[in-house]
């Protein structure tokens, strides 16, 4: 049930339709079947229309039928087709402009249904396009992922090959390891033998060898000698010396003396090359004085601590200089003064030259990026600008703050500055006296304002109880009228409460439409003028109407499965909303009636937007 | 360049005397002392057999004949052509004999290294040296003779012993960490003794007179090692070349390796000078060919003219590939000579035979490389300036100095091979010897170099 009562909202949305049938079905009209292939192909089929209409209605069941058409309609949510009767017995009597009316809309509803079902369509052909795009792009992908796989499962096959390959390696790199450890040792060990094998063998040659000489030389052997004519004298014409002690320990001393003279030798080219040497320091030294001495300033500014040393050093050194000869004394603290000075000179040398390089490469570098890197010189002196900077405010900070406690300690005690305040603050009580009368002045204002808001909000709570007692006299009046229908009225009359409570925008809508229909007159037929007068009057009644109807379709068709039972028990909450959004209507027309209307020319804007597409 | 004209000559026995007044050769038995400069017979000398070795004293007075095969040494003075000395090993045998560096005594090594007997010229005596050891270099005399060191083995342990020259008495005696010392030789300086080890290892190590081990050195191990040892003459320099084709040089103070030379089969490097000697055909001068073709003319050697070409980087020279399984492969450097400036260290790899290769000591890099047409047989440096002579057992004589390079024909009937060469103590003159004969090749003076070298443009 709960669904059937949900069906009954004028929407046409396929849904409502299908249900709708089943409604019809279930009252097993007479020509229920032909309402169904109404339904079903009135719409596509516009001229079966009328032979449809010739074969349902006929001359016979005129009467019928009006019936039927009002049970269907009113099933819909449409007003009756009958003039309200005015008591039981009376024949109901067809009323002519319901008739029409309800013609008119079912023909809007059917120009709607007609656009809402070429946007379908459309819609349909689109998504179909997208469907099939989508398909093409699934399989294409489909196909990528195989081949990727293809791939991967290839890549993963040469890996394992590969990573086989590298095992097998690594199984030949130890085997070929262990060769070579087995190899060595092998060599090793043949090594031992065969030099075991050489001692003996040396051994035996020995051996044999003492022999052959106790042979050859022990036995008096005639052959071996001299045959001299005369012997000749030394070379250095003395005569050989007799073997003793003394000549022993002259060879050693001749010995001696020919190293000490070696080394004594040795020691004077070193003292040579070491005095070339620290020639070519001196030399050097006095250069980079020279070369540094203009950089001077510069890197005392910096309150390095080692340029600060090597500047005192090159004072020294400066005096030292004087006294050349001091490197002819290769004392060792002269040795290390001139290495350090020259150590410490050569570092700021390669700091100044690491300098000038990152000026170069700044310069290569600026003529592709320029403000990407900042030098470190820049960088520099940025930080001491920068700290420069630091210190003048601290500087600035300092001094006001001793002024500040000057001041403080000069004002307890002196009654000249205080007076000199005091003229100042007067100034300033006599313009806070102003500013306080105009605050005064406003708040009063403020107060008038409020007051009248209230007797205005008074006026709204009186307005507010006649229209909810008018609008439970309508709403009585409407259920008495529902009761005289069949069965079902009663479920229409909840329908409609819950159609009107769904939402607050369709009540006054709904409500109004009779009142506001009939200062137009009756709306344009065809449905192709009415597009024509949406389009050319987007923020007309009627058009909102439309509007305000198909947003209350579509939001019902939405809404309506969800909220049905807790509807029945407020109809009242929602009536009293509905009043309420009257009221506002009426105590602030202007500006309620622009929200309206902006709403509704957004309504139809959208509308005319939609009334483009087809 | 003048050329002598071709003297008989046996055995390459051919010797200036210390002093460069003479020149002593051998002719099987006899022996032949000319003037150097003159080349007149001064002398004449006859053995009593086949001369197999033969040596100046120091003193340039006496002449040492060796005739091994039969064991004796005869001894000739130039001074008194009618004195005569005849010294006769006997049973005992001689494998080398040597002057002592005072010219007063012979040292005889008798057969299977038993002993080395000192025959003194002035008195009667004898000494003898015992166990002294059969190696390649074994014994050496300090360059003013006052010490002789001498390598010995005894109970299979190598020994080194210093002796004085002047009366053979015993210095120093002291045992060298080495499995089979290989050889021994001094420092110019006659301060240090530098003695390595055989091939089987690579060690040298260097003494100091007074018998201290001064420094050890091992460039590598497991492979063969040292093959040849070369000192600068300015005693700074020890170089080393080993069988791994390098030669490694030593300092004297740390007496640590300075530099390393790689002897490379390619030269990369545009600042070395590649020397490739090329064959230059004869020009034909079709009125001077006889029709039948003489003989001498008819040997490709004696006919072609060889020049010097500068290659152009990158040169690969000629490699041989050793046989890994024969003794004593044809690898590693083989020679080296110092200038005597000690500028210039030449070497051979004996890998690629057909190139020596001549080190820049100053810079120590690679200065030059010539490439010859065949092996090098041997090479000495001119005892007075930085001039390489160099043969290759051709009939071309080659100069190398650090202005350019010369290809000189010896000029002849015939072939003339030069399978070695000596230079005469001035550096004027170069004695060229073949298997047969000998000539003298004088160079000219500094002024008569310079236009020598200046005409021999187009060999450069």
């Amino acid at each position: 049930m709960g669904d059937w009562m949900t069906v009954t909202d004028p929407g046409l949305s396929s849904e409502s339709k299908y249900i709708s049938q089943y409604t019809s079905e279930t009252k097993m009209s007479p020509s229920s079947l032909y309402s169904q292939q109404v339904l079903c192909s009135s719409i596509p089929l516009s001229k079966n229309v009328h032979s449809f209409f010739s074969a349902f209605c006929t001359e016979e069941n005129i009467e019928q039928s009006i019936s039927y058409l009002d049970q269907e309609l009113t099933t819909f949510g449409f007003p009756s087709l009958y003039e309200e009767s005015k008591g039981k017995e009376t024949k109901r009597e067809l009323n002519i402009v319901a008739v029409l009316n309800c013609m008119n809309e079912l023909l809007v509803l059917q120009r709607k249904n007609l656009l809402a079902q070429e946007n379908v369509e459309t819609q349909n052909l689109k998504l179909g396009s997208d469907m099939d795009h989508l398909q093409n792009c699934y399989a294409k992908l489909k196909e990528q992922l195989e081949t990727s796989r293809r791939e991967m499962i290839g890549l993963q096959e040469r890996d394992r090959q590969l990573q086989c390959k590298n095992r097998n390696l690594h199984q030949l790199l130890k085997n070929e390891k262990d060769e070579v450890q087995k190899l060595q040792n092998i060599i090793a060990s043949r090594a031992t033998q065969y030099n075991h094998d050489m001692k003996r063998k040396e051994r035996e040659y020995n051996k044999l060898k003492e022999r052959l000489h106790q042979l050859v030389m022990n036995k008096k052997d005639k052959k071996i000698a001299m045959e001299v004519l005369n012997y000749v004298g030394r070379a250095d014409g003395k005569r050989g010396s007799w073997r003793t002690g003394k000549t022993e320990a002259r060879n050693e001393d001749e010995m001696y003396k020919i190293l000490l003279n070696d080394y004594e030798y040795r020691q004077k080219q070193i003292l040579m090359e070491n005095a070339e040497l620290k020639k070519v320091l001196q030399q050097m030294k006095k250069e980079m004085i020279s070369l540094l001495s203009p950089q001077k300033q510069k890197p005392r500014e910096r309150a390095d601590d080692s340029t600060g040393t090597v500047i005192s050093d090159i004072e020294e050194d400066a005096g030292e200089l004087s006294r050349e000869s001091m490197w002819d004394l290769s004392c060792e603290t002269v040795r290390e003064q001139l290495t350090n000075s020259i150590r410490k000179q050569w570092r700021i040398l390669k700091s100044h030259v690491e300098k000038l390089d990152n000026q170069v490469s700044k310069v290569h570098v600026e003529g592709f990026n320029d403000e990407d890197v900042i030098s470190r010189q820049d960088h520099e002196q940025e930080t001491e600008k920068l700290e420069l900077e630091i210190q003048q405010c601290k500087e600035m900070i300092k001094t006001q703050q001793q002024l500040l406690q000057q001041q403080l300690a000069t004002a307890c005690d002196d009654d000249t500055t205080s007076l000199l305040r005091d003229c100042y603050l007067l100034e300033e009580k006599e313009r806070l006296k102003e500013e306080w009368s105009l605050f005064k002045e406003q708040k009063k204002n403020f107060e008038k304002e409020r007051r009248s808001f209230t007797e205005a909000a008074i006026r709204l709570g009186l307005e507010r109880k006649a229209f909810e007692e008018e609008r439970a006299s309508w709403l009585k009046q409407q259920f008495l009228n529902m009761t005289t229908f069949d069965h079902q009225n009663s479920e229409n009359v909840k329908l409609l409460s819950a159609f009107s409570g769904s939402s607050d925008r369709d009540n006054p809508t709904v409500h109004s439409r009779p009142r506001q229909k009939k200062p137009h007159g009756a709306p344009s037929g065809s449905p192709v003028c009415m597009s024509k007068l949406t389009k050319s009057l987007p923020a007309s009644p009627s058009t909102s109407d439309f509007c305000q109807t198909r947003s209350c379709v579509s939001e019902h068709s939405s809404i309506s499965v969800l909220n049905t039972t807790p509807e029945e028990s407020k109809p009242n909450q929602v009536g009293r909303e509905c009043t309420n959004q009257k009221w506002s209507v009426a105590s602030r027309p202007d500006s309620q009636e622009g929200g309206y209307s902006g709403r509704s020319s957004t309504y139809a804007n959208s509308h005319v937007e939609k009334d483009d597409l087809p | 360049m003048n050329f002598s004209e071709v003297f008989k000559l046996s055995s390459l026995l051919c010797k200036f005397s210390p002093d460069g007044k003479y020149l002593a050769s051998c002719v099987q038995y006899r022996l032949v002392v000319r003037d150097a400069n003159t080349l007149q017979i001064c002398q004449l000398y006859t053995c009593l057999d086949q001369i197999q070795h033969v040596e100046w004293s120091a003193d340039s007075l006496f002449i040492l004949c060796a005739l091994y095969k039969r064991g004796l040494v005869q001894v000739w003075s130039l001074e008194q052509p009618e004195w005569h000395c005849k010294i006769d090993e006997g049973s005992a045998g001689l494998v080398a004999s040597c002057w002592s560096p005072d010219g007063r005594h012979i040292l005889n090594t008798t057969e299977f290294h038993l002993r080395i007997t000192v025959w003194s010229l002035c008195t009667k005596s004898v000494s003898y040296i015992k166990y002294p050891k059969a190696c390649q270099q074994g014994i050496t005399f300090t360059r003013d003779g006052r010490y002789l060191a001498l390598a010995e083995r005894r109970d299979c342990k190598d020994y080194v012993s210093i002796l004085v020259c002047s009366d053979w008495q015993l210095l120093r005696h002291f045992d060298t960490d080495t499995q089979d010392l290989a050889g021994i030789e001094w420092a110019p300086n006659g301060c240090v003794l530098a003695a390595w080890d055989s091939c089987l290892e690579y060690k040298i190590l260097l003494y100091s007179l007074d018998g201290r081990l001064l420094s050890t050195f091992c460039a590598y191990e497991w492979s063969l090692g040292i093959k040849s040892v070369a000192w600068s003459p300015s005693s700074q320099f020890l170089a080393v070349g080993s069988y791994d084709g390098k030669v490694r040089i030593l300092n004297h103070v740390t007496w640590k390796m300075i530099t390393e030379f790689g002897h490379p089969a390619t030269i990369n490097n545009p600042k070395i000078v590649v020397y490739k000697e090329a064959e230059k055909s004869p020009p034909l001068v079709l009125g001077r060919l006889a029709f039948p073709p003489p003989r001498a003319a008819a040997g490709p050697l004696s006919s072609t003219e060889s020049k010097y070409e500068v290659a152009s980087v990158p040169v690969s020279l000629q490699t041989l590939k050793p046989a890994p399984d024969r003794a004593n492969p044809r690898i590693g450097i083989g020679a080296m000579a110092f200038s005597p400036d000690s500028c210039f260290l030449a070497t051979r790899s004996d890998s690629v035979p057909t190139a020596v290769w001549i080190w820049d000591i100053q810079k120590l890099r690679l200065l030059a490389a010539l490439e010859q047409l065949s092996a090098v047989r041997c090479f000495q440096w001119d005892p007075r300036q930085a001039r390489l002579a160099i043969c290759t057992g051709g009939s071309k004589v080659y100069l190398w100095s650090p202005a350019g390079c010369v290809s000189v024909q010896v000029p002849g009937e015939g072939d003339f091979q030069v399978l070695s060469l000596c230079w005469h103590l001035s550096g004027d003159s170069l004695a060229l010897l073949s298997k047969d004969h000998f000539c003298l090749c004088f160079l000219e003076t500094e002024q008569g170099v310079g236009t020598a070298f200046g005409q021999r443009g187009d060999h450069t």
